[in-house]
């Protein structure tokens, strides 16, 4: 469990990297934190000629909120948010989410930027900040361009990244103070990859919701107009008028043939909305 | 609940008994122990290994690109090197040869193909990454009863069929068949890795000056590699020498020979530096070794008050491709139906065992060997018979387990029961649990929407059989007297030398507390060797929950001997008659005075002029052997309790509550054994919720990582509440019994009937193990579908 033969080069500056990203005409890999890419170079399931360790790069560090967003550079670790030393408009989600994230080893150097990069569907980041309407931008020497989360990731571990493209910052909106928010997750056991996770930003006064149902296969089942999970409109009484059947039907629609997978999906669904109405 | 007995010795509190924190925790916890992979030789270069990425394969060729010829060997290198062949006398049994390297078919994924030398491990993998092979497919033997079936691909072809061992014993089934109460299910444990912290390791190296070669091999039986070594390379033994310093954990997986073993001590002598080969997750998930996998079609029969009539079952063992140095492939299945009644009285029994070759990593025996997969399919079938003759599960098993008023005991499969009170454990562990409370609990219901569940489950551990047991089943290795070297230091410190090995048993200390109890010497002042072919006297070495009472036993015998001669030489220099002196706190003592046995030390190496004329010329050094007065084995047991959550929609399970009520006869050191319990309970943990293999039709393993294959970790693992009972076995020094693996054999059971006990009233009833949130939730949704369907 070795890498194969690699060129390794720390850029001090974006510029330098894109430049890198962009001579390597697609044989580089990016490494921040390495919580996934380490363990898939010693496996030799990925064999890049150059890796181009961005962890020295101080403006994708950066957390500041900036019109009543909060943006957020790719170099956040998982740990900044969990022990609040990252700025928060969530009023506690995101800080909810970073604590549970596999363990403290991997909170301690593993990104934000990072894990939406690797785009693996039973990640947190892709279905929470799907959840919570974010959006990313991504920079490459050409420029940049922003889009929504849940249209950055496009697979079981392919994002929307173009070659010599970067994750560099992730918008998070403001949580209302009317909007409700439950996560939820089932792993095999402590730290493990969940294999089911709702997540869930419900706001009965704006008769809103964004439901998202992850760790399924691909990527992750993102619902926007929600009314038909609560029985054609979203009121107060939300945790009343789940409708599991209509979730059933989504994993349905999303490929996943086996009852006993869907109905674990829907019931962590289930208990997101729980814990949102608590 | 905590074993706060009075020691029934030695009053410094380090004899037998006392709860000594153990001496090699200052080395290994402050991360200074010694491991292979810590060994560190001038010249020393890795080697990494081309394994078969295929199941089943004819080898067409192996293409080595130029550049690295002369760094790469093959089976056509290997000249005069023999195959493994663990055989056994049992008939019937069919033998495999293992060839260290690939020779014409492969049979498992990750079956060594070629051996890959550079300066480094990673360079090592380059080249073994450059090496191609050109492989013919062939239909994987991957589903053990379908391999059993004619017509299926078959992993020897020159067998006719795919089974290594079939036996039979039966005693008058014809006696059960009329009872009331009959259940029939199939049952069947997952295949699983061992998983020790530290994985396997090699380090070889030769000395042409002692002509010898030097195998540092992470290796529970040092004196048994030495053997199969030397039978598979040609050499004498006295030209091999085997070091296993620090190991990280045995639990089976180092009690074999291995093929890499044989390889790189071929590769040292012919390139003349040491080579080093160090076992990676990746190797020890897909190609190591495995264990566990076991499937049972089991009739129980009863009469309606839960008495037991008889048994009937047919077990099934995966082998795996070849049966594995010494142990044999058959040892798992064959046991089985020795071991399946256990401590429970029946008239009646048949079982009939398959050992089935199939194209998987060999099997091994595992903490609990055959032990923990009978106890699974046992107990659950248990728990069905108290629903089905509404009695409580505790009081099926109160009925049937041999009571303490018949001790000894030989049950159905004459197996020789030493001693014990098993309905007491039971009691106790039925009270700890608090079965009562639960059971009004269960009726109100959780909040949150899960279920409550409770389960138990009792079995006995067979430990230390010895010559008559292994004998009969002639694989390559007979345990006989185990032997102990003692030797007074010349400033009175206390050297033993024991064949076993320690890899977290705590044996530096405890083997320590034996010869203070004899002795009286410091425990600090004790050293233990071991794991030395050059430096301890011969043994099977360390497997089967042996060592405290084989090598306890016999330091006892040679510091007992040693003592005697000490006492003489001390009665001299005190001017008195030997019969009027005695060994007492490391003194000997008369009337008029004492001498240490510093003292007499002291005076047999420096200042030999004042020994006595007729002195034991055999000084101060002393090797003994010892067996038990029997040595059938003891039989320590114990009972585990456990209360669940079980969400029915999620299918978590949550142990709430876990107590285990044992009994290891004397214990040397509690402390000790609660380690023993604990580790044991985590590995049970992992075979009930957590640990398995799968393979697809290919015979790929598909759990090729930790992310895929999931260990227990401290979140999973409950602080279990422990109850000791201190029956002393009869037969052995200090009435010991060993009780090295029984923590791994109960709880699979015991949280299998808790969940079952959960969902019962949901109609569902889980045989497999582990038990998976998939395998709830397809299980209820099932009962829900047979419910439906039924309304």
């Amino acid at each position: 469990m070795k890498p194969a033969p690699f060129a390794y080069e720390r850029p001090r500056d974006l510029t330098a990297a894109l430049s890198m990203l962009a001579a390597s005409n697609g044989s580089a890999k990016i490494i921040a934190g390495g919580q996934s890419l380490g363990p898939m170079l010693n496996l030799r399931l990925v064999q890049p000629e150059l890796i181009v360790d961005i962890s020295g790069l101080a403006e994708l560090k950066r957390a500041e909120i900036s019109g009543g967003e909060l943006v957020l550079g790719a170099l956040v670790t998982h740990a900044d948010i969990e022990d609040g030393r990252a700025a928060d408009v969530t009023r506690g989600a995101m800080r909810g989410v970073a604590a549970n994230i596999a363990y403290r080893a991997v909170r301690n150097r593993g990104t934000i930027g990072g894990s939406l990069s690797h785009a693996d569907p039973a990640a947190d980041w892709i279905s929470a900040l799907a959840a919570l309407g974010a959006r990313v931008t991504l920079r490459s020497l050409a420029g940049t361009r922003t889009m929504p989360v849940e249209t950055f990731v496009v697979g079981a571990l392919e994002s929307a990244l173009h070659t010599g493209e970067i994750v560099e910052a992730v918008h998070v909106p403001a949580r209302s103070a009317s909007a409700h928010w439950g996560y939820a997750k089932s792993c095999r056991k402590t730290g493990e990859f969940a294999h089911a996770i709702g997540a869930v930003l419900i706001d009965p006064a704006a008769a809103s919701a964004r439901i998202v149902i992850g760790a399924i296969d691909t990527t992750p089942i993102v619902i926007t107009d929600a009314a038909e999970l609560f029985g054609g409109r979203i009121t107060a009484d939300y945790k009343q008028r789940f409708d599991l059947r209509v979730a059933d039907a989504l994993l349905s629609r999303a490929g996943i043939d086996d009852a006993a997978q869907r109905h674990i999906h829907v019931s962590v669904l289930r208990r997101a909305v729980q814990v949102a109405a608590a | 609940m905590r074993n706060e007995r009075e020691f029934p010795h030695g009053k410094s509190g380090q004899g037998v008994g006392a709860r000594l924190p153990r001496k090699e925790d200052d080395r290994l916890m402050r991360g200074r122990g010694q491991y292979v992979g810590d060994v560190r030789l001038a010249g020393l270069q890795d080697v990494a290994f081309v394994r078969s990425p295929l199941a089943h394969a004819r080898i067409r060729g192996i293409h080595v690109p130029e550049r690295h010829r002369g760094s790469v060997f093959t089976a056509a290198d290997l000249e005069g090197i023999k195959p493994i062949r663990a055989v056994s006398g049992l008939p019937g049994f069919k033998i495999s040869e293992q060839p260290v390297l690939a020779t014409g078919k492969v049979r498992q994924v990750g079956e060594l193909v070629a051996m890959c030398l550079a300066p480094t491990r990673a360079e090592a993998e380059d080249i073994a990454a450059s090496v191609t092979l050109d492989l013919e497919e062939l239909p994987a033997v991957y589903d053990m009863l379908k391999a059993r079936e004619p017509g299926s691909a078959l992993v020897h072809e020159h067998w006719g069929d795919n089974v290594f061992l079939e036996t039979n014993y039966e005693v008058d089934i014809s006696a059960a068949l009329d009872a009331p109460i009959k259940l029939t299910r199939e049952i069947s444990t997952a295949r699983q890795c061992m998983s020790p912290l530290e994985g396997r390791g090699v380090v070889a190296t030769f000395d042409r000056r002692l002509d010898q070669l030097t195998l540092h091999s992470a290796a529970q039986m040092p004196h048994i590699t030495r053997s199969g070594l030397a039978e598979c390379l040609g050499m004498e033994e006295g030209q091999i020498r085997v070091i296993s310093p620090d190991v990280g954990g045995g639990f089976g997986h180092k009690g074999i020979l291995l093929p890499e073993e044989v390889c790189l001590s071929w590769l040292t002598m012919r390139c003349g530096h040491p080579v080093r080969w160090i076992e990676d997750r990746r190797e020890h998930l897909v190609a190591s070794s495995n264990c566990r996998e076991h499937h049972y079609r089991i009739t129980v029969y009863a009469d309606r008050d839960g008495t037991l009539r008889g048994i009937d079952c047919e077990a099934t063992v995966d082998s795996g491709a070849y049966s594995s140095y010494p142990f044999s492939a058959c040892l798992e299945a064959a046991q089985v139906a020795s071991i399946l009644p256990g401590p429970y009285k029946m008239p009646a029994y048949r079982c009939r065992t398959f050992s089935v070759a199939t194209n998987k990593c060999p099997i091994l025996p595992y903490r609990g060997v055959a032990r923990t997969g009978v106890c699974f399919a046992l107990e659950l079938m248990l728990d069905l018979v108290a629903a089905e003759a509404g009695l409580e599960p505790g009081e099926v098993r109160l009925r049937n387990l041999v009571r303490p008023e018949q001790m000894p005991f030989d049950n159905i499969t004459r197996k020789h029961f030493d001693s014990g009170d098993y309905p007491e454990a039971m009691r106790r562990a039925l009270v700890a649990i608090d079965i009562d409370a639960i059971r009004a609990k269960q009726k109100q219901g959780e909040a949150d929407g899960r279920r409550l569940g409770v389960g138990v489950s009792i079995y006995c551990e067979q430990a230390a059989h010895g010559t008559s047991v292994y004998s009969g089943w002639g694989i390559p290795m007979v345990p006989g007297h185990e032997q102990a070297s003692a030797r007074l230091t010349p400033d009175g410190g206390l050297e033993l030398r024991v064949g076993v090995h320690s890899h977290g048993q705590g044996m530096e200390t405890t083997l320590a507390q034996v010869a203070h109890e004899i002795l009286g010497i410091d425990v600090a002042k004790i050293r233990i060797i071991l794991g030395d072919t050059a430096m301890t006297p011969y043994s099977t070495g360390t497997w089967g929950s042996r060592s405290m009472v084989m090598a306890g036993g016999a330091v006892a015998t040679a510091c007992r001997e040693l003592g005697e001669r000490a006492r003489r030489i001390g009665a001299k220099l005190l001017q008195h008659e030997a019969a009027s002196v005695v060994l007492q706190n490391g003194e000997v003592r008369g009337v008029n005075g004492s001498v240490t046995l510093k003292a007499i030390a002291h005076t047999w190496y420096r200042r030999p002029q004042d020994l006595p004329a007729d002195v034991d010329p055999g000084g101060l050094e002393v090797t003994q052997g010892y067996k038990p007065v029997r040595d059938s084995g003891t039989f320590s047991y114990a009972a585990h309790a456990a209360l669940v959550a079980v969400d029915p929609d999620i299918g978590e399970v949550e142990i709430l509550d876990y107590v285990i009520v044992e009994d290891g006869g004397v214990l040397v050191n509690p402390l000790v054994v609660d380690g023993q319990i604990y580790g044991g309970l985590a590995q049970g943990i992992g075979t009930a919720l957590y640990e398995e293999m799968p393979f697809d039709a290919s015979g790929q393993p598909l759990a090729t990582t930790l992310a895929d294959y999931l260990l227990p970790g401290p979140t999973e693992v409950p602080a279990a509440r422990l109850d000791h009972m201190e029956t002393p076995s009869p037969y052995t020094q200090f009435g010991v019994k060993g009780i090295g693996e029984g923590g791994a054999i109960a709880p699979p059971a015991a949280i299998a009937n808790a969940v079952n006990d959960a969902l019962r009233p949901l109609g569902v009833e889980l045989m497999q193990s582990p038990i998976t949130p998939h395998r709830v939730v397809a299980a209820v949704l099932a009962a829900r579908r047979a419910e439906r369907s039924a309304a």
